[in-house]
């Protein structure tokens, strides 16, 4: 925090999702936030900052270092009739809670044929681009979106941090946030919501004719800055923001690419099992005889997330790499 | 089992330890234990009680063996004073968390044989729509919520249950069952922990039967003396026969009080023991017929009905009315299974959201 954070009308993606649990935590008093470093220290990542202080322990609670009991403790709360969000510091350390996310979280509703909704929102921060090296690092919410019996959000704007967390506190079911770790520090103005954030449908962030750039989260700001780029080149790319991992909207793939005929999925996972074959996959099934050029994908290259800086950005997916594959495709 | 334990702890009887003789109840403490509410009558719920779960699970063996349920079916028998005991010291408010070994916990619960049973058959009229089988029993309304398959996997669930009623000021405890094979599951751990600095009204129910599938307890933990590691979280912990029904339930109930007086989670090990293999697919290679045998002196059942009988409280008369009752209703729930409608293929994506069907009929 600090530096960047300035008086104007301008906020960053942090304080919008403070803004967010601080605006559900007022609306109902069956919400209570739950995580490690939660509470006094502010949120690892200073997300819930001040919360503490307006709030109390009960209901900004920190919890000990225990993955899978405080995140099956909200699966137990949420049964029960609270509203508990759940903040795991890293998708990597959400492993330690995949038993009870995917065996208990993901399946009580269907194995009880109705009687056990679990109404639970567990946010995390995931992805890589800070030099964290391989066990902070990683994007693996395409694993979770894998999951049947979840919802799997990635909000990429502003306006997703703040608007999209009370849809997900009114879904019966267990949501899943992730969020950037390179997201927060982004600024700019919120701009003010005309419709509800509805968390069914990925959207377009910019029309196009002349290739789809789909993607989501972190790798957002990379692909409207390639179609940036494109666009000085005469490339009229469309930007589709998946928004919603599970369920995908296939949907708004299949109208983008039926526009466009031309694909490149970018995705911070590993290409091999990723959300982007799922995408590509899709694109095969549905828009085949769309297509005039085969699909792209730009992924992370298959490493465990290495720390040296060039190595690091070598791995992910930029935005040259996206402008590269474009080229293939309409060249 | 080791002689030095903290003072929280309390041993209120000790099992039979393989290869030594079994104990006998004659001028067992316990015997002697008021229960909670001490009359004949009671002594005859409690042993009803326990007589439904036994021929519950020996019927289930026949319809195995036909091959009319399938899956993993785990039985409990051996282990019913535990369900029974613990179950009358909860109220229908409370929570029930349990394990794949949950039929007795489910019948004690009042979940109907009919169900159950109806579950067993993979049929809509099966407490969980046919979806859960044998190991994945819940009802919402009697706050029993599984039949967990994970072992382990129910513990942080039932913290967070707890937690809920004590955010909402709420006078429920909630009562999680798990074996001793749980005590090597980081999830035990991180939950006691949790629970204890909450102070979470949660009562921790270890049924202890000495095994886990086929390893026994000292070659899965390191300390095999339970109650002593879960009061090492600032729990109060005991060790409780638990082969006998009524100082089951008269320690759940002194559990039970304690955490309704806010003093936080509590902890049973009940040494007790299953007569059967461990699942109906376990060839049981790994203990001695000797040892079984040696535990069934003390089934649980035998155990009461001797002490009613010795005190003129159970004739031949009464225990026959009482089996009648019970193979008439489990005849029944069989019959109602073999007629309940499949749940049909159309419904195969129903419950996988909210929003993919119709709330359960
Ligand atoms: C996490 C996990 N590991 C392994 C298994 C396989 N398994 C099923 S039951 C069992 C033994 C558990 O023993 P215990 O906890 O003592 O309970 P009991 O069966 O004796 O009631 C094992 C290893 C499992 N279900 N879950």
């Amino acid at each position: 925090m600090g530096a960047g954070e300035t008086q104007e009308a301008k906020t960053t993606y942090r304080e919008a999702m403070r803004e967010a649990l601080r605006e559900a935590l007022r609306a109902d008093d069956r919400v209570f936030l739950m995580g490690e470093d939660v509470g006094r220290y502010g949120g690892c990542f200073g997300v819930s900052l001040g919360l503490l202080e307006e709030f109390g322990p009960e209901r900004v609670r920190d919890t000990p270092l225990s993955e899978s009991a405080f995140v099956g403790a909200g699966i137990g709360a949420a049964l029960a009739g609270l509203r508990p969000i759940v903040e795991i510091m890293t998708v990597n350390f959400s492993l330690l809670a995949l038993d009870q996310i995917l065996n208990n979280a993901a399946t009580l509703l269907h194995m009880s044929c109705g009687q056990l909704p679990v109404p639970l929102v567990i946010r995390m921060t995931t992805g890589a681009g800070r030099q964290l090296a391989a066990q902070h690092s990683h994007s693996l919410e395409g694993w979770y979106a894998h999951i049947p019996g979840i919802r799997v959000l990635a909000p990429a704007t502003l306006e997703d941090a703040r608007h999209m967390l009370a849809p997900a506190l009114a879904d019966p079911d267990p949501v899943l946030i992730f969020e950037h770790g390179s997201l927060y520090n982004v600024s700019g103005e919120l701009l003010p919501l005309t419709e509800p954030v509805d968390l069914d449908h990925a959207t377009i962030r910019r029309p196009g004719t002349d290739i789809s750039l789909i993607t989501y989260g972190g790798s957002l700001p990379k692909a409207l800055a390639a179609a940036d780029e494109l666009s000085a080149e005469g490339i009229n790319a469309e930007v589709i923001d998946l928004r919603t991992l599970r369920p995908l909207d296939g949907a708004a793939i299949t109208a983008s690419v039926a526009r466009t005929h031309r694909a490149v999925v970018i995705d911070e996972a590993w290409r091999t099992g990723s959300l982007a074959a799922e995408v590509s996959a899709r694109i095969a099934e549905e828009s085949f005889y769309d297509l005039d050029a085969p699909v792209e994908r730009v992924c992370s290259a298959e490493v465990p997330m290495p720390y040296a800086r060039r190595l690091e950005e070598a791995a992910l997916p930029q935005t040259a790499d996206i402008v590269a594959a474009a080229h293939r495709t309409v060249d | 089992m080791t002689v030095a334990r903290p003072t929280r702890t309390r041993k209120d009887s000790a099992p039979p330890k393989s290869g030594k003789k079994a104990k006998t109840t004659k001028g067992n403490a316990s015997a002697g234990v008021p229960s909670g509410r001490g009359a004949t009558g009671h002594r005859t719920d409690l042993l009803e009680s326990m007589l439904r779960i036994r021929r519950f699970e020996e019927r289930c063996v026949e319809l195995y063996s036909a091959a009319k349920i399938r899956g993993f079916v785990h039985l409990y028998i051996g282990e019913e004073a535990v369900a029974v005991g613990v179950n009358e010291a909860l109220t229908p408010e409370d929570a029930v968390v349990s394990t794949y070994r949950e039929h007795g916990h489910a019948l004690a619960r009042g979940i109907t044989a009919e169900a159950v049973m109806a579950e067993m058959y993979g049929r809509t009229t099966g407490c969980s729509g046919g979806r859960g089988g044998s190991m994945h029993l819940f009802d919402a309304s009697r706050r029993f919520y599984g039949g967990n398959a994970i072992v382990a996997g129910g513990l942080p669930l039932a913290a967070g249950l707890a937690l809920a009623d004590l955010m909402r000021g709420q006078d429920h405890v909630t009562c999680c069952f798990f074996g001793d094979g749980a005590f090597a599951e980081g999830e035990f751990h991180e939950t006691a922990n949790l629970a204890a600095l909450w102070k979470l009204p949660l009562l921790l129910v270890c049924e202890n039967n000495l095994y886990a599938m086929g390893t026994a307890l000292e070659r899965h933990e390191a300390q095999t003396d339970l109650a002593m590691r879960a009061a090492s979280y600032g729990m109060v912990a005991w060790a409780v026969d638990g082969m006998d029904v009524e100082a089951v339930e008269h320690a759940a109930r002194r559990a039970v009080e304690g955490i309704r007086t806010g003093t936080g989670p509590h902890f049973l090990e009940l040494r007790t023991y299953r007569f059967r293999a461990h699942s109906m697919y376990d060839p049981d290679r790994y203990r001695h017929k000797a040892e079984v045998e040696r535990w069934k002196e003390r089934d649980p059942i035998g155990l009461l009905t001797d002490r009613m009988r010795e005190n003129g409280e159970l004739g031949d008369k009464e225990l026959a009315r009482i089996e009648q009752r019970i193979t008439d209703e489990i005849d029944h729930a069989v019959e109602a299974a073999e007629q309940a409608p499949e749940e049909p293929v159309e419904h195969l994506l129903h419950h996988v959201t909210s929003s993919s069907a119709e709330a359960v009929s």
